[in-house]
C-alpha cells in the first residue's frame, strides 16, 4: 500500500510494477490518473476507484469526464466509479490481496496506491485556536484567525478554497512577506488557476468556473467521434470558465481572456473557434505555442527562441512572465510577444502554472497600479514627483527608468501649468526633443502641416543638410522629412536654422496627421482633406499623450491616407465626415473601429479632441489607443464622447486648456524647460 | 586636503542636472559620462554602454544607477557593472566632490586615453 506524495513513492510504485500483477489506484483525480496510467504503462492490470460518479470532478464537468474515462479505458485501465473503499484485505503475510467496497464487493489486488488529494494538516493550527476548515482560514492579507500568525500554500484555506499548485502559493507568500514588512499594501484575491492532465496523448484543459449555473450562459461544441469537446462558460459577457477536452490549444487564451474579465461581446461569434480565427494576421498560430519547434524564433526584437526560454524556464525555475523576460529578453522590448511567452510558461510548467493578477503593479517600485496612482494625484492635488513616490510609499529614492516617466506624465497630464515638468524623469527623445539613433546621434524631423511644404521651406532643409552635413535625408511614412545622424551639440543650429516647428516626432505625443489631396485636386474627393488634416494638427500638435498619437484624413472612401490604422481616422464622404478610432500600424496591426459620423470640420475637431483628451486622462503610460479602448472598452468610449454631450464639452476644454501654455521646444526651449546644458559638452584638457 | 595634483577639475557639482547627467569631453579620449543623483553623489563612467556602446550619458538616473537609452540596461553607477541578468561592464574614472566642485582622477584619464590611442592606431594600422 502506497501513498502517492513524493519521489519515493515514485520509485516503490516502479519497483512493485516489476513485481506485481493487479494495481487498484484509489482516487480518481488528477494525480490518481497519472499514476494509474504509469503503472499501466509498465504492465500492470490498474483498476482506478472513484468515490464520485465522474473523473477529476474538481476539474471537468460530466460531459469531458466520460470522454476521458472512454480514452483511459482504451488504453486499458478499468474503473469502479461511485464506489467507497472500506477495508484493504490482507494475506497472511500482511500484504495487501485485495480492497473491499461499502457494498461489500471486492477487487483483488496487489498494489493499492493512494490518490485522495491532499488534505491539509491543521492540527497544530487547531490546537492553537485557529479557526479551520479544509484548511487554516486566512483573509485577503493572508492573516489567520489571530491577526499575529500568517499561513499560506497548501494548509491554508482561502475564501473556501485550499490551494493545491505553486503557483497560488508564490502569489500568498508575496502578500504575506509585504505584511510582515510592514509595508501593508498587498491584497491577495485569490488565483485563478488551470489544469493540464500530464498523460500523453489526452489533453485537456480547465480553468475558473466551468460548471457553469445560475446567472451564466454556456456554449459547447461536441464531436465523440473526433473526441473533442469544448464548453465555454459565459456569465455578463464574460468569459467565467472553460472546460476544453481534446483540442486545448486554445486553453491559455480562454484563461487569458477570463483572467483578463475582458468583455467578449464583439468576438463572441467566433469566440468558440479559438484565437486563430480572430483573423488577427500579427498573431495567429500563437496559441500553437507547444506545438513550436524550439528553434523558431519568438522575440523578433532581442532574437529568443522558443529553446531558449524554455531552458530558462526549466533551468532557473522561473514561473512568471517577467521572470522569463529578465532572463531571456524576450517580450522585453516591443512587447507583442508576451501572449505567446505567456504560453511557451504554461506549456512548459503545465499545472504549475498561473498568470499574474489582474492587478499589475506601474513598476516593480511600487505594488500600486496604474489607475491608483492616477486617482492618488487626483485627489491628493500631487504635483511634484518625489511628493508623490514619498506620499505613496515608493519602495526606490526615486524610482526607476520606467515609472519616473509614466508618473512625470501623469502628473503634468493631470495638473497642467501647476506640476513642474521634470525633463530628467524623461526618456532622451523627449529631453533633447529629438530622436537617439543606434551610434548615439539624433534625428531632426520638423512638422509639415498636412504634410504640406513649399519651395522656402525645402529650400531650408537643403542648407540645413549642407551647412551640418548631414549625412542621410528620409521621407518619413508620416509625410514629413527626417534628417537623420544630427550631433546633439548641433541640434540648436539645426533647429534655429530650420525655422520650422518641432514635428514632435521623438514624443509620446501628437505626432502626424497624415492626408491625401482630397477634393483639391483629386478627381474622386468629397472633402477637402487636406484642410481637414492641417485643423486638426495645428490644433492637437504639443499634445503630450500617453502613447505617441497618429492621426489621418481622407478626402473619400478611397481612404489614400491610410484612416484606418491610425489613432484617430477620418474619412471624408459625401455627407460628411466618418470618424475611426483606435486604429494601429505598428506592431500589431489593427483597423480602426468605426466611431460616429459628423458633418462640419468643428464638429471633427470637437469630437476627435474630446476622444483624445478621454486617453489623455485614462490611457495607461505606453498605453497606445488600440489598446486603451479593447481595455475599457469602444462602448465607454461612446457614452463619454458622442452620447454625454456635457462630458464631451468638457474633456474638449480641458485639453484646450492644457495645450494653452504648452511652447514648441525647439523654438522657446526655456519656457518648455528644457535643460540646455545638455547640448554642451563639458570640455577638460589634460595636461 | 587640496584637490589639485593627480585630480582635474572639471565643473561644479551644479552644473550637473539632479538625477541627471553631463558628458565630459577631454581631447584625445573617449568621451565620459558625469552623473550626479537625487543626493548630490557623483560618479563617473566611460560613456559607453557594455551592450552595444550606447551613451550612459543620455540615460534616466535612478537611485545611484543609470538606465541605458538604447535598450535599457541599468547599469551600477558605483561599479560601472550591469544589473542582473544582464552581463558587461564599463571603466570607472575615479571621481571626487569637494565644496561643490567635481573633479576626476588624471591617471584614470591617462590610462584611458593611452588605450584609446592604442586601440585607434590598432585600427588604422595596415593590414
Ligand atoms: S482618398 Fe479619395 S479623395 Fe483622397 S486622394 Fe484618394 S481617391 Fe482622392
Ligand atoms: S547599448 Fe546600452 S542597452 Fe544596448
Amino acid at each position: 500500500m502506497l501513498a502517492y506524495r513524493d519521489i519515493a513513492d515514485t520509485h516503490a510504485m516502479i519497483g512493485a510494477a516489476q513485481t506485481y500483477k493487479n494495481a487498484v489506484v484509489i482516487g480518481g483525480g488528477l494525480l490518481g490518473l497519472e499514476a494509474a496510467n504509469g503503472l499501466k504503462q509498465r504492465g500492470m492490470n490498474v483498476t482506478v476507484v472513484h468515490v464520485m460518479d465522474w473523473l477529476m470532478e474538481r476539474q471537468l464537468d460530466p460531459t469531458a469526464a466520460g470522454l476521458l474515462k472512454q480514452s483511459l479505458e482504451q488504453r486499458g485501465l478499468s474503473f469502479a466509479m461511485a464506489k467507497k473503499t472500506q477495508a484493504l484485505l490482507g494475506d497472511a503475510a500482511g500484504r495487501v490481496r485485495a480492497v473491499r467496497f461499502d457494498d461489500g464487493a471486492e477487487l483483488a489486488a496487489e498494489l493499492v496506491v493512494m490518490a485522495i488529494g491532499i488534505r491539509p494538516n491543521v492540527a497544530l493550527a487547531q490546537s492553537a485556536g485557529l479557526q479551520c476548515n479544509r484548511g487554516i482560514l486566512v483573509s485577503d492579507t493572508m492573516q489567520t484567525y489571530d491577526p499575529r500568525i500568517y499561513a499560506v500554500g497548501e494548509c491554508a484555506s482561502h475564501r473556501g478554497i485550499a490551494y493545491g499548485l505553486v503557483a497560488p502559493l508564490f502569489e500568498q507568500a508575496k502578500v504575506c512577506a509585504n505584511h510582515l514588512a510592514e509595508h501593508g499594501i498587498g491584497i491577495y484575491s485569490g488565483s485563478v488557476t488551470s489544469t493540464k492532465l500530464k498523460v500523453t496523448g489526452i489533453d485537456l484543459f480547465s480553468a475558473g468556473d466551468f460548471m457553469g449555473g445560475e446567472g451564466t450562459e454556456e456554449i459547447t461544441l461536441t464531436d465523440p467521434i473526433g473526441g473533442v469537446y469544448k464548453k465555454l462558460v459565459l456569465k455578463d459577457d464574460k468569459l467565467v470558465g472553460a472546460c476544453l477536452y481534446g483540442d486545448t490549444a486554445d486553453g491559455a487564451w480562454y484563461f487569458k481572456l477570463l483572467r483578463d474579465g475582458r468583455e467578449i461581446g464583439d468576438i463572441r461569434d467566433t469566440l468558440m473557434f479559438g484565437e486563430a480565427n480572430l483573423g488577427d494576421s500579427g498573431h495567429s498560430g500563437e496559441s500553437r505555442a507547444a506545438a513550436m519547434a524550439d528553434g523558431a524564433e519568438v522575440c523578433g526584437c532581442n532574437g529568443v527562441c522558443k529553446g531558449t526560454i524554455v531552458n530558462a524556464i526549466k533551468a532557473k525555475g522561473l514561473f512568471t512572465v517577467d521572470a522569463v523576460r529578465k532572463h531571456t529578453k524576450a517580450s522585453s522590448s516591443c512587447g507583442s510577444c508576451t501572449g505567446l511567452v505567456e504560453q511557451i510558461l504554461a506549456s512548459t510548467l503545465g499545472g504549475d502554472y498561473s498568470a499574474a493578477p489582474k492587478k499589475q503593479p506601474l513598476c516593480p517600485c511600487t505594488a500600486l497600479s496604474h489607475e491608483e496612482i492616477r486617482e492618488a494625484i487626483r485627489k491628493e492635488h500631487l504635483l511634484g514627483l518625489a511628493k508623490t513616490m514619498e506620499f505613496l510609499n515608493w519602495s526606490t529614492p526615486n524610482g526607476c527608468a520606467k515609472c519616473r516617466p509614466a508618473l512625470n506624465y501623469y502628473l503634468t497630464s493631470t495638473w497642467p501649468r501647476e506640476a513642474r515638468d521634470d525633463p530628467q524623469s524623461r526618456f532622451i527623445n523627449e529631453r533633447a526633443h529629438a530622436n537617439i539613433q543606434k551610434d548615439g546621434t539624433y534625428s531632426v524631423v520638423p512638422r509639415m502641416w498636412g504634410g504640406i511644404t513649399n519651395a522656402s521651406e525645402l529650400r531650408r532643409i537643403a542648407d540645413v543638410v549642407e551647412k551640418y552635413k548631414i549625412p542621410t535625408v528620409k521621407v518619413t511614412g508620416g509625410q514629413r522629412i527626417d534628417l537623420l545622424g544630427v550631433k546633439k551639440e548641433q541640434l540648436q543650429d539645426v533647429w534655429r536654422d530650420l525655422d520650422m516647428p518641432s514635428g514632435h516626432a521623438y514624443a509620446k505625443a501628437l505626432r502626424t496627421v497624415k492626408t491625401c489631396v482630397g477634393s483639391e485636386w483629386c478627381r474622386f474627393g468629397t472633402q477637402d482633406s487636406t484642410r481637414m488634416g492641417i485643423e486638426l494638427e495645428k490644433a492637437l500638435w504639443r499634445m503630450y499623450a500617453p502613447h505617441k498619437v497618429k492621426l489621418a484624413v481622407s478626402g473619400c472612401p478611397r481612404n489614400c491616407a491610410e484612416s484606418g490604422i491610425k489613432d484617430v481616422g477620418v474619412i471624408g464622404v459625401d455627407s460628411g465626415w466618418e470618424i475611426y478610432v483606435a486604429g494601429n500600424g505598428g506592431i500589431k496591426t489593427e483597423a480602426g473601429q468605426f466611431f460616429c459620423k459628423l458633418k462640419t470640420h468643428d464638429e471633427v475637431l470637437e469630437y476627435a479632441g474630446a476622444f483624445l483628451q478621454l486617453y489623455r486622462e485614462e490611457g495607461h503610460y505606453l498605453e497606445r489607443t488600440v489598446h486603451f479602448v479593447a481595455r475599457v472598452g469602444l462602448d465607454y468610449c461612446k457614452q463619454r464622447v458622442l452620447e454625454d454631450t456635457a462630458g464631451r464639452s468638457a474633456l474638449c476644454a480641458r485639453l484646450k486648456d492644457a495645450l494653452a501654455d504648452e511652447v514648441d521646444p525647439w523654438h522657446e526651449p526655456r519656457k518648455a524647460a528644457v535643460d540646455l546644458r545638455q547640448f554642451e559638452p563639458i570640455e577638460a584638457v589634460l595636461v | 586636503m587640496s584637490a589639485g595634483g593627480e585630480w582635474l577639475k572639471v565643473c561644479g557639482v551644479d552644473d550637473i542636472p539632479v538625477a541627471g547627467a553631463r558628458v565630459v569631453r577631454v581631447p584625445g579620449r573617449a568621451d565620459i559620462a558625469l552623473f550626479r543623483t537625487l543626493d548630490d553623489r557623483v560618479f563617473a563612467l566611460h560613456d559607453r554602454c557594455p551592450h552595444k556602446g550606447g551613451p550612459l550619458s543620455q540615460g534616466i538616473v535612478h537611485g545611484a544607477r543609470v538606465t541605458c537609452p538604447l535598450h535599457a540596461w541599468v547599469i551600477e553607477l558605483a561599479t560601472g557593472s550591469a544589473l542582473e541578468p544582464d552581463v558587461g561592464m564599463v571603466a570607472c574614472i575615479r571621481v571626487r566632490s569637494e565644496a561643490g566642485e567635481v573633479f576626476l582622477h588624471r591617471e584614470d584619464l591617462r590610462r584611458d586615453a593611452l588605450r584609446a590611442q592604442l586601440i585607434a592606431d590598432a585600427a588604422c594600422a595596415p593590414a
